[in-house]
């Protein structure tokens, strides 16, 4: 490797490995930082010590396939200097800052390829704050992390395919009390089936299989509903939804995970110079990439957190970042690598696009969420309050500016779970496309001084 | 071509010395029209730390800065609303003997003024705020010196002056303007014209170009501090603080947050649409936090910003009336110091378009100085990146 070249990239999940793995395969040794304690990902997220004894029921005939992936990726890994507990909380001139197990760091690169995924997208509903409500991916950590169910009653509320997946991930080991509400109706999955199956075909036809499965596992399934609200006194009793057919139904349950689908993780592509263009079909603003994923002169993107496209897209493309980026080092890209990716790439964002129908975004309730609603959880912010500033003389016409006045998106989590609520109200008040929260470093809160000793005793610390 | 709007007074720029300018003129009985190219108070106006802070201010600026706190005292009867004006007290403290020297100055040029500077060492300044480290020797208590939320501030003001008979447009860029007979005629880059015999230039960092074609171009540029929050914290930090060398701004808001600004300055973008923050400054800003104030060690920092400020060399503003063209008048470049005097400056120019005297003695803002003399202030040295 040439002393001058340093190539890093985010994230450990399907995207930054398969980007690894094709540098290494090139004979190069990139710095990888992974946020998490294991590489891996999130839907394809490695099972804990405590869960892998689980891993037969879990993945049934899959595991031996999933076992190979995740010692090839570990083979690979061996060849980069791979950095686990290390987040990467700005990128400014060409560096990374970075907090990691000893503390704060920076690494100047050469090379930038961000693959850091995504999180679950969630429309908020009343009582969607109360303890015992998950979002899908986090009812999936639990199971997968720490062997965990989120309850003994639980509902699968949004409408995305984790629904399906995570209450079928429940069900292999031995949960018996699941519900799935998906709200969007079976004619919209009938109308995007054709689509999905000529994209992606084996996919597609996985998706039936597990909702077989699910509904042969005694899993009450539900489509079309509208989700009224949870409710209890100190943590989740209920949730309350009516049915296509306009009956108001009650789900007993103590926990509920939430998704409508997923929303890319962009804010260090934007800190790294990203540009960003809005996608009228998934609703959200993806970062400019060209063909290859190559987002500015040292900077390329790949999987989820480029565009929404799953674990066999982020595959694709990090294959695709990487012979770019090899090219840009002025190596030959493998020309039939590159369109076999390219091919890949193209039929898995086809079926994802297609799915944005089989699963919708219910960008329209935010107008009809009632005034007390909390939107921003971190700051305590209702749709009352963002309409009353909207309605204001001189008040703000778009996100930025209803975050400046309201405090919405302003806590700790960024905006990142209220940012596309917020952003589908203010739509539905100035009839212009949803906006986008400007992002500004930290990505994830740090801490003034790392590893400060142990908190002292209230009235020992003056 | 639809006919150009008619007005007493066009206000070019809708931070808080436009708007307030709007408002007191709006209040004489004038008919004013304010042209905003984006949003009411979102530059400056908004992105600052929310200080208004009456000592260690240039002796110069003393009389403005006094008349200024009154009106800031009065902002919920000059608006009619709130934007959480907390009257929390500022407290200096010297970081290392050069402040100690610059502290006891400060704390004698504001005496002099009349305002009340308390000095506190030893025993009294450890009872008093003993959230401050053991090695801060001497501070300065003002507790006069008040808070408010300078992202709220603005946009009352702006309504005020529309109860006031004002008009407020906003997403409204001035393309350019011609001097005419009855005045100004001003284009706007969609095409919109409008007409009056005054013109106020009170756009911010973007005044400069107006100043130019005006003849009489000002040494202006553009800058922003490295600014953090953290989450939000019980209420333990009362008086806003302040380390007089510059390196640790702070003050706890009301939603508990800790806020923090700190120098260098870092210059803006050559485009003028957003100053970097760069990490290494926020970093060592979070060091010398943690130094300043032990107990804020585990406070963790959720986001930072930085605005586009409007600095000129001697870091006092342009305030006063143009020496090439009558009925030009310009209120720009707070320098870092612009929120507090805000609604003074607004005032006054308000007097001076009315073409009566200034309540308070302003003469030293003009923006003829810059070609009469170029007086630098020592701060462009040690506030700025170089």
């Amino acid at each position: 490797m040439q002393t001058d070249t340093r190539i890093v990239i985010v994230g450990a999940g399907p995207a930054g490995l398969a980007a690894a793995r094709t540098l290494v395969e090139a004979g190069l040794r990139p710095i990888v930082l992974e946020e998490s304690p294991l590489a891996g990902g999130q839907g394809t997220r490695r099972l804990s010590p405590m869960t892998a004894p689980h891993r037969p029921a879990l993945f049934g005939a899959s595991a031996e396939a999933i076992a190979r992936r995740e010692d090839a990726e570990d083979a690979v890994l061996q060849q980069c200097d791979f950095r686990t507990g290390t987040l990467a909380w700005a990128c400014h001139d060409n560096r990374l800052e970075l907090l990691g197990p000893d503390g704060f760091d920076s690494l100047t690169y050469t090379h930038l390829v961000i693959a850091v995924g995504a999180t679950d997208r969630l429309m908020p509903m009343p009582g969607w704050t109360l303890p015992g409500v998950f979002t899908l991916g986090g009812a999936q950590v639990a199971l997968k992390r720490h062997a965990s169910f989120i309850g003994q009653k639980v509902v699968f509320a949004g409408s995305s395919p984790l629904l399906y997946l995570a209450a079928a991930q429940y069900l292999r080991l031995g949960h018996r009390d699941l519900t799935v509400l998906d709200t969007t109706p079976a004619s919209g999955k009938a109308r995007a089936f054709p689509a999905m199956l000529r994209h992606e075909p084996r996919t597609a036809l996985q998706g039936l299989s597990l909702i077989a499965e699910l509904r042969r596992g005694g899993v009450t399934l539900r489509s079309g509903v509208r989700l009224d609200r949870i409710e209890g006194d100190s943590r989740v009793q209920r949730l309350r939804y009516t049915t296509a057919r306009g009956r108001d139904m009650t789900a007993e349950a103590d926990a509920v995970a939430l998704g409508h689908g997923l929303r890319a993780e962009t804010q260090l592509a934007e800190l790294a110079g990203a540009t960003f263009a809005f996608d009228p079909d998934f609703r959200q603003w993806f970062p400019r990439t060209d063909d290859m994923g190559r987002a500015g002169e040292r900077l390329w993107l790949a999987g989820d957190s480029a565009r929404i496209g799953g674990a066999d897209a982020a595959d694709a493309a990090g294959r695709l970042a990487a012979q770019s980026l090899l090219e840009s080092l002025g190596r030959a890209a493998d020309a039939r690598q590159v369109q076999r990716n390219t091919r890949r790439l193209r039929k898995q964002h086809g079926f994802q696009r297609a799915m944005t129908d089989a699963f919708r975004w219910p960008a329209k309730q935010a107008a009809s969420l009632a005034d007390d609603v909390l939107i921003c959880r971190c700051e305590r912010v209702t749709a009352g309050e963002i309409r009353a500033a909207l309605d204001t003389p001189s008040g703000p016409i778009e996100v930025n500016r209803v975050k400046s006045i309201t405090r919405c998106g302003m806590g700790r989590c960024q905006g990142r779970f209220c940012g596309p609520a917020l952003g589908e109200i203010v739509a539905s008040a100035t009839g212009e496309p949803p906006g986008r929260l400007r992002t500004q470093a930290p990505i994830r809160p740090i801490p003034l001084v790392f590893d400060a000793g142990p908190i002292a005793a209230e009235g020992e610390d003056t | 071509m639809s006919p150009a709007l008619q007005s007493d007074v066009l206000v070019i720029g809708g931070g808080l010395f436009g708007t307030f300018t709007g408002l007191f003129l709006a209040r004489a009985g004038l008919r004013v029209t304010l042209l905003e190219k984006g949003q009411i108070g979102a530059q400056a106006s908004a992105t600052n730390f929310g200080n208004l802070r009456l000592h260690g201010r240039s002796a110069r600026q003393y009389p403005l800065s006094i008349r200024a706190q009154e009106l800031w005292e009065n902002y919920g009867s000059l608006t009619g609303e709130d934007c959480e004006i907390d009257r929390t007290g500022h407290l200096y403290f010297a970081g290392g003997e050069r402040g100690e020297t610059q502290l006891r100055k400060d704390v004698e040029t504001a005496t002099r003024f009349g305002v009340e500077s308390q000095l506190l060492e030893g025993a009294l300044l450890r009872e008093r705020f003993g959230f401050l480290s053991d090695r801060i020797r001497l501070a300065a208590f003002s507790p006069r010196s008040a808070v408010a939320n300078p992202r709220l501030s603005t946009p009352p003001v702006a309504r005020a002056m529309v109860r006031a008979g004002g008009t407020v447009i906003e997403g409204c860029e001035m393309a350019g303007f011609d001097v005419t007979s009855g005045g100004f005629a001003v284009t706007s880059t969609d095409g919109r014209r409008f007409e009056a015999p005054k013109l106020v230039n009170a756009a911010g960092a973007w005044s400069g170009a107006l100043a130019e074609k005006a003849g009489e171009p000002v040494p202006m540029f553009s800058a922003g501090p490295p600014q953090f929050v953290t989450e939000p914290l019980p209420h333990r930090l009362h008086p806003s603080v302040h380390m007089v060398e510059g390196d640790v701004i702070v003050r706890q808001i009301p939603r508990g947050n800790i806020i923090f600004s700190g120098y260098p300055r870092t210059h803006s973008l050559p485009s003028g649409a957003f100053t970097h923050v760069p990490p290494a400054k926020t970093l060592r800003g979070m060091r010398e936090l943690a130094q300043c104030i032990p107990m804020l060690a585990r406070a963790e920092v959720i986001r930072v910003w930085s605005g586009v400020e409007g600095y000129l060399p001697d870091m006092l503003p342009v305030i006063g009336p143009s020496t090439t063209m009558p009925g030009l008048f310009h209120a720009f470049g707070g320098s870092g110091g612009g929120f507090q005097i805000a609604p003074a400056v607004g005032q006054c120019l308000a007097a001076l378009v009315r073409g009566e005297a200034s309540p308070v003695d302003i003469s030293s803002y003009g923006i003829d100085r810059f070609t009469e003399r170029s007086e630098v202030s020592e701060k462009i040295h040690l506030e700025f990146d170089q």
